[in-house]
């Protein structure tokens, strides 16, 4: 089993989610995180002051999927997530030892 | 006794009243999320505090001996003794009752040493501020408003404050100064962005300071009267000119007009035309207002060339606005509008005799309270101390001050009842 975990806008959100509906990935946990590469901040300005903003609002997803999934899982999110912006993100995929389904006891990949 | 005039008085002090929780709130929204129940706790608990204090033995220093010309008032009024329904001492020509009169001067005594929680913000120790604005309340604000606004010395020498200028933005400028110079800067000022964590609750706070000024400047007159009116009209259009002073200066300086610079500018205004509300009329609050919010936003640059830590503003806006607008009262007092100026400003044919009388009472009541406040604060950083520990500092005042959270938004982590 593979986890594959990508870094994305927040606004493609909504794309990524539907187009990997459609390729029947239907479970996955995201968070709201904060970060940069190579996407510069921005500056905010309160009473004369400036305050330069570094760290970007993300997006970060994680789905644990089957190994014979994992390739087509990148290239879905690779392709919905893009803009062409610098900022687009990442995707990478690492290995799990063991998953478990909590409601069931079902383990490794009956319980993805 | 006039039924209107004290219909209108029991009004001014509810909304002067408002004030102290939108200042609260004005301040509290340009704070970091940790230090937002601090910031409301100070302001809340000055109402409770300087309240008790007030009706017990401070509103008696002030008014007491109403008219002596002198430093102090008396003890006559200790207790609330003698602060009855009857209209009060001859000599104050009230038309409402004397009681009504204490509890519309107790919200400006709750209000001024509140103000100082803006430049202390993040930093100061709860226990050592309820210390410092209780006692500031008897030896400097009750001295000042016996001389401004009780017949004494200054008053008595013909300098005018309508509402408060010296007495209540001098004042509490002048004491913010003078804690944060003991007090020092927050811990990774000024290179660690510190910036407001809700702005929207600063415009609201903005928003009932604004309608809370109407009792403050109008209601100084006493009375549901001419003068009121004109205090209403000169209060509004300085809000709006301050506003737009800065925004404009803003805008060239800075490229962008911003929400906070329309809510700073507004504020400055109304500081201005504090102590001219019922003193001036036709553009005067423009020119006033309009000025004040150039020289203000010029001002709270200062900060930084000094090194000095005044986290919100509170000397740039309070201290150099009521000021401007104490000095400004020299050049567009006009008897025509009241018959209560002696003087008339120097646009009014008066000469510099006003403008005089100004400055030696804004200065004087800038002195007086740097120094006392300088040794207030001194002595007691010395015996509790005045600021949070740096670890404290870093957890935020809510928690190290208060066990509190701001905001519990959501129940990750949460809490089990333990005792």
């Amino acid at each position: 089993m593979k986890l594959v975990t990508a870094i994305i806008k927040p606004f493609k959100l909504d794309d990524v989610k539907q187009a990997l509906k459609n390729v029947g990935v239907a479970s996955m946990t995201i968070v709201e995180v904060r970060g940069f590469g190579r996407q510069g901040g921005h500056t905010e300005t309160y009473r004369g002051s400036e305050y330069a903003i570094e760290f970007l609002p993300k997006v970060r997803l994680e789905i644990v999927v089957d190994e014979l999934d994992a390739e087509l899982v990148v290239d879905t999110i690779v392709a919905a997530a893009r803009t062409g912006q610098i900022g687009d993100g990442k995707v990478w995929v690492t290995d799990v030892g063991r998953v478990v389904r909590i409601r069931t006891g079902e383990q490794g990949p009956d319980a993805i | 006794m006039n039924s209107g005039d004290t219909a209108w008085m029991l009004m001014a002090t509810a909304l002067v009243l408002f004030m102290t929780p939108g200042l609260a709130f004005f301040y509290g929204g340009m704070v970091r999320a940790k230090n937002m129940l601090g910031m409301l706790m100070q302001n809340f608990f000055a109402m409770g505090l300087l309240a008790v204090l007030w009706a017990t033995v401070a509103f008696s220093l002030a008014f007491g001996a109403f008219g002596n010309g002198g430093l102090i008032g008396n003890l006559d009024f200790v207790g609330l003794r003698d602060v009855s329904t009857g209209l009060g001492p001859a000599a104050m020509g009230l038309s409402i009752p004397f009681v009504l009169f204490c509890a519309y001067q107790m919200t400006f005594a709750v209000i001024t040493p509140a103000l100082i929680t803006g430049a202390t913000a993040d930093r100061l120790k709860f226990s050592a501020y309820a210390v410092f604005i209780g006692v500031w309340l008897v030896v400097v604000y009750a001295p000042v408003a016996h001389w401004v606004f009780a017949g004494g010395w200054l008053a008595r020498m013909g300098a005018l404050d309508f509402a408060g200028g010296a007495v209540v933005h001098i004042n509490a400028g002048a004491a913010a100064l003078a804690v944060i110079i003991v007090l020092g800067k927050r811990l990774g000022w000024p290179r660690e962005a510190m910036h407001p964590h809700s702005l929207p609750l600063t415009m609201l706070g903005t928003g009932i300071l604004w309608f809370g000024w109407f009792g403050f400047n109008a209601g100084s007159a006493l009375g549901a009267n001419g003068v009121a009116a004109v205090a209403v009209m000169n209060t509004f259009l300085a809000a709006s000119a301050g506003m737009l002073g800065w925004v404009m200066v803003e805008k060239v300086k800075d490229g962008r007009p911003t929400t906070l610079g329309a809510a700073s500018g507004a504020v400055a205004g109304l500081v201005a035309i504090t102590p001219c509300a019922g003193f001036v009329g036709g553009m005067a609050p423009i020119a006033i207002g309009l000025v004040t919010g150039v020289v203000c936003f010029l001002a709270i640059q200062c900060k930084y060339r000094f090194g000095c830590d005044d986290a919100l503003d509170v000397i740039g806006v309070h201290l150099v606005g009521g000021l401007l607008g104490s000095l400004l009262l020299g050049l567009f007092a006009d008897a025509a509008v009241n018959g209560a100026v002696t003087h008339p400003g120097l646009f009014h044919g008066g000469g510099l005799t006003l403008l005089g009388y100004q400055a030696v009472a804004s200065f004087t009541v800038l002195g007086f309270s740097l120094v006392v406040s300088l040794a207030l604060a001194k002595v007691i950083d010395v015996t509790i101390g005045l600021r949070v520990s740096p670890e404290d500092e870093l957890t935020g005042l809510d928690l190290s001050q208060h066990s509190e959270t701001a905001y519990a938004f959501d129940d990750l982590g949460s809490m089990g009842r333990i005792g």
